[in-house]
C-alpha cells in the first residue's frame, strides 16, 4: 500500500490523529471482510466434504428429584448438536427437551426423563445426538439434588461454618503465642506459613487442573485455570502495591491479602463441599468434617503470623476471620445448589493465584527479616510438612 | 482441606467403580424412600419432543421405556411394517428345460437410514433398505442376482445356500469383491429349502454386515407349507458411534417400531415368523413370545417341529421359522429376553383381534 508516501505531510494534529486511527481500523476492517468471504465461500468449499460433523455436547450437570433426572447439557463443539435418543442405564426412555432438541453452538437444552432412579445406586445417563454419537455421564451415589430451601441452606451454612469460619477463627487465636515469641522462631514462623500457603496453592492448582477435565472443551478448562491462577496473582499484586506502604499499614495490608487469599480459596473449597454434598458425598461424616476443621486451622495462623509484632484490635481480626472464613459458606450455597465445573475451576484457580501472590508478598517481607536463615528454612519444610501430614487425616 | 476438594475431582475419575457400600449405608440412613416414587407428573409441563399422535402409551406404562418421537418412514428407506410382509419373488421365466428362472436386481448403495426418531445411521445397503429386500423363490429353481455395485467400497453377495465356489461371494474366489462401479451376475439353484440369508462378505466382515448389508432369502419347499399370516422379522443392531458396542437393537431396523405400531393378527390365525439373527457385535439373540408357545422348524429345513417353546436363542446368522396361532385377543409383546436387548429397542407388540387385520 503506497499511500502514506504519496500524501502530503499532515496538516494538524488532529488530522494525524484521525489518520492513526484509520490504520488502526483498517486491519480489522479487512479481517472482517475475510471472516465475511470465508464464511460464505470457504467454509463450503475447504471444509465441507463427506467427513462427519464434529458434535460436542457437554452433560453439564445432572439433577435427581423423586422420580425425575434433569440433564443440562451445553454444545461446546462448533456446529449445532441435534439430540435424538436419551437413554437411561441402557435402555431408550421417554423424555422432553427444552428449550429446543437442536442446542446452537454454546447453546444449552435441558432433557427431563420420569425415571425411577433408586437411592444410593448408580445410574448411567446417555444422550445420543441425531449421527449417533453418545454423550455420558455416570451418577455415582444418587441422591436427590439439593433444592434452595431453608433447610439446605442451614445445612450449607453449618457445613461452610464449621470447615471454614470456625478453624480459621481457632487459628487467630495463635496471635498471642505468637507475640511472645523471640525474633528468631518468628521468622520460623512467617516461614512456616509461607510453607503452609505454598502447599496449599500447589494443591488447589492441581485440583482445578483436575477438575478442567471435566469442562466442556470449548471453555478451555486448562486456560480457564491460567486465566485464574494468573489473572489473581497479578490484580492482587496490583492493588498490593496500591495500598501498602511501608512498616505497620504494609504489614496489615499484607495480612489483610492473606486473608482474602484465604476467603478466595475457600471460596472454591466450598463450591467443591456444596457439590460433593450434592453427589451424597459430604454425608461420609463428621469424622471428615472434624479433619478438615484441624487441617484449616493453620490458615488463621498464617494471617495473623506477619502481624503478630504489631498491635491490633479484636475487630480488625474479627473482619480477617470473615474475610478468609465466610466464603466458605457461600461457596457451599453455589456449589450445591448450581453448582458447574466451570465456576469450581475458575474459583479453584483464583483461590491458588491469590495464595502464590500472597506468598511471595510474605518471601519479601522475611527478605528484610533478621531472623537466622536455619529457622526461615526449617519453618518453611514444617510448614509444606504439616498440611502435607494434616492432609493424610482426612484423605480419601 | 484439599481432601475435600479431591472428593469432587474424583469423581468423574471413578467412572467404573460402583459406590462403596459404606456411603450406600449412611445414605440409606439418612434420606428417605424419595426414589421410588411417581414421576410420570413432570413431563407435560415442558414442550415434549415427541410428535403428535405418538403412541408413547401404547404399553400403558407410567414411565415409558420408549424412544421418543416418530422415524420418517421416508429416510428410514421403508416401512417396517409393509416390510414384514413383503417378499421380492423376482422376474420369472421358464427355463427351456422346464424350470422356473428367477432373476433378481440388487442394487449396493450407501444410504442415510433412520433407526430410531431422529437417529440417522450411514447405512450401506441392498436396494436401499436395511435389511435388503426379502428375495424369495421356491426348492429347485433356477436363481439369477444380477448385482450392481454402487456404493463407495467394493461389496459382494454371499448367499446362504449349495452352490459353487465361484458364485460364494467371499474375496478371492470366483470374481471375488465387486468394485465400486463393478457388478456380477451370481447363479446357482434354490436349494435346500429353509429359510436363508444373504450379505455381503467384503473385508472387513464385520464392518460391511453391520452397516446394513444383508436380508433374507426364503426357499420354499415344492410341496409349500400350510397357508399362514407371514411375517419376516431380521433381529438386527446398530453401533452408531463406532466402539463396538451397539446403541440400537431391533427387528426390521427400527427400534420399537413394533413398539408404538403393533403387527396386527387374527384370533386363531396360523401366524409362521421367519426369524433370522444379523446382529453383529453380539454373538446371540434371542425371542420371546408372550402369552403363547410356538413350534419352531430350525433353518426351516424340516416340515416338522423339533421344538415347542416360548423363548428360542439364535447365534449370528442362525435362523428359525416359528409358528404359533394366538387363542386370545389383546396385546402380546414380544422381544429379547436379554433385557438389555429389550431396553435398547428389540421389543414389539402383536395386536390380536377378530376384526380385520
Ligand atoms: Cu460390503
Amino acid at each position: 500500500m503506497a499511500t502514506s508516501e504519496d500524501r502530503p505531510p499532515e496538516p494538524a494534529a488532529g488530522g494525524r490523529a484521525l489518520r492513526r486511527w484509520a490504520w488502526g481500523i483498517l486491519p480489522l476492517v479487512l479481517l472482517a471482510v475475510l471472516v465475511g468471504v470465508f464464511l460464505r465461500v470457504g467454509v463450503r468449499g475447504v471444509f465441507q466434504t463427506a467427513v462427519p460433523p464434529v458434535e460436542e455436547l457437554a452433560i453439564e450437570r445432572v439433577v435427581l428429584r423423586p422420580g425425575t433426572i434433569v440433564i443440562h447439557l451445553v454444545n461446546s463443539g462448533p456446529q449445532p448438536v441435534t439430540v435424538s435418543q436419551a437413554l437411561v442405564d441402557e435402555a431408550y426412555w421417554q423424555f422432553t427437551i427444552s428449550p429446543d432438541a437442536t442446542i446452537p453452538r454454546l447453546g444449552r437444552a435441558t432433557v427431563t426423563l420420569a425415571y425411577p432412579w433408586v437411592e444410593g445406586e448408580s445410574h448411567r445417563l446417555r444422550v445420543l445426538s441425531s449421527t449417533g454419537v453418545v454423550f455420558e455421564r455416570t451418577i455415582e451415589v444418587a441422591t436427590p439434588t439439593p433444592t434452595p430451601d431453608a433447610r439446605y441452606l442451614t445445612t450449607f451454612t453449618l457445613l461452610g461454618t464449621y470447615v471454614g469460619v470456625v478453624p480459621v477463627a481457632l487459628g487467630l487465636l495463635w496471635l498471642p503465642f505468637l507475640r511472645e515469641l523471640p525474633e528468631r522462631w518468628m521468622g520460623f514462623f512467617l516461614s512456616l506459613t509461607a510453607g503452609l500457603l505454598l502447599f496449599l496453592g500447589a494443591d488447589a492448582v492441581a485440583e482445578a487442573l483436575d477438575l478442567a477435565a471435566s469442562v466442556p472443551s470449548a471453555f478451555q478448562g486448562v486456560g480457564l485455570v491460567l486465566l485464574g491462577v494468573v489473572g489473581a496473582a497479578v490484580i492482587l499484586a496490583a492493588v498490593g502495591r496500591r495500598v501498602a506502604g511501608e512498616g505497620l499499614s504494609r504489614r496489615l495490608a499484607l495480612a489483610t491479602f492473606v486473608a482474602l487469599g484465604i476467603g478466595l480459596h475457600n471460596l472454591g473449597e466450598g463450591l467443591a463441599i456444596g457439590a460433593a454434598y450434592g453427589a451424597g458425598k459430604v454425608a461420609l461424616g463428621t469424622f471428615l468434617i472434624l479433619g478438615f476443621a484441624v487441617h484449616n486451622t493453620t490458615e488463621g495462623l498464617a494471617i495473623v503470623a506477619p502481624v503478630s509484632r504489631d498491635p491490633l484490635r479484636l475487630r480488625t481480626l474479627a473482619w480477617w476471620g470473615a474475610l478468609a472464613g465466610a466464603p466458605t459458606i457461600a461457596g457451599a450455597w453455589v456449589g450445591g445448589l448450581a453448582y458447574s465445573p466451570v465456576l469450581g475451576t475458575l474459583f479453584l484457580a483464583v483461590g491458588a493465584g491469590a495464595i502464590f501472590q500472597v506468598v511471595y508478598e510474605i518471601i519479601r517481607l522475611m527478605g528484610g527479616g533478621r531472623a537466622s536463615a536455619g529457622y526461615q528454612v526449617a519453618g518453611f519444610v514444617a510448614g509444606l510438612l504439616v498440611m502435607y501430614l494434616t492432609g493424610l487425616l482426612v484423605a480419601v | 482441606m484439599q481432601a475435600l476438594v479431591n472428593l469432587l475431582a474424583r469423581r468423574p475419575r471413578r467412572r467404573s467403580g460402583g459406590p462403596d457400600p459404606g456411603r450406600r449405608n449412611l445414605l440409606r440412613a439418612g434420606l428417605g424412600a424419595l426414589g421410588g416414587m411417581a414421576a410420570a407428573s413432570l413431563a407435560p409441563a415442558l414442550r415434549a419432543v415427541a410428535a403428535p399422535g405418538s403412541e408413547g402409551h401404547s404399553l400403558g406404562h407410567p414411565h415409558a421405556n420408549l424412544t421418543v418421537g416418530e422415524v420418517n418412514l421416508r429416510r428410514v428407506g421403508f416401512d417396517p411394517l409393509a416390510f414384514l410382509t413383503t417378499w421380492d419373488r423376482g422376474v420369472v421365466r421358464r427355463l427351456p428345460d422346464g424350470r422356473v428362472l428367477r432373476e433378481f436386481k440388487i442394487v449396493a448403495y450407501d444410504r442415510e437410514i433412520e433407526i430410531a426418531p431422529g437417529l440417522l445411521f450411514p447405512a450401506w445397503t441392498f436396494n436401499g433398505t436395511v435389511p435388503g429386500p426379502t428375495l424369495r423363490a421356491t426348492e429347485g429353481d433356477r436363481v439369477r442376482v444380477h448385482f450392481i455395485n454402487a456404493g463407495t467400497h467394493p461389496h459382494t453377495m454371499h448367499f446362504h445356500g449349495i452352490h459353487t465356489a465361484e458364485m460364494d461371494g467371499v474375496p478371492g474366489v470366483g470374481p471375488g469383491e465387486i468394485r465400486p462401479g463393478g457388478s456380477f451376475t451370481y447363479e446357482f439353484d434354490a436349494i435346500p429349502f429353509g429359510l436363508h440369508l444373504y450379505h455381503c462378505h467384503a473385508l472387513p466382515l464385520k464392518r460391511h454386515i453391520h452397516k446394513g448389508l444383508y436380508g433374507v432369502f426364503i426357499v420354499d419347499p415344492r410341496q409349500g407349507r400350510p397357508p399362514a399370516r407371514e411375517l419376516v422379522m431380521v433381529m438386527n443392531a446398530f453401533d452408531t458411534n463406532f466402539d463396538g458396542e451397539n446403541e440400537v437393537y431391533a427387528a426390521n431396523t427400527v427400534a420399537f417400531y413394533y413398539a408404538r405400531h403393533p403387527i396386527r393378527v387374527r384370533r386363531g390365525e396360523l401366524v409362521r415368523i421367519y426369524l433370522v439373527n444379523m446382529t453383529e457385535f453380539d454373538p446371540i439373540n434371542s425371542i420371546h413370545i408372550h402369552g403363547n408357545f410356538f413350534h419352531v422348524y430350525r433353518t426351516g429345513t424340516s416340515l416338522t417341529t423339533a421344538e415347542y417353546t416360548d423363548t428360542i436363542m439364535l447365534c449370528q446368522a442362525e435362523r428359525a421359522i416359528l409358528e404359533l396361532r394366538f387363542p386370545y385377543p389383546g396385546r402380546y409383546m414380544f422381544h429379547a429376553h436379554q433385557s438389555e436387548f429389550t431396553e435398547l429397542g428389540w421389543m414389539g407388540m402383536f395386536e390380536v383381534t377378530d376384526g380385520d387385520v
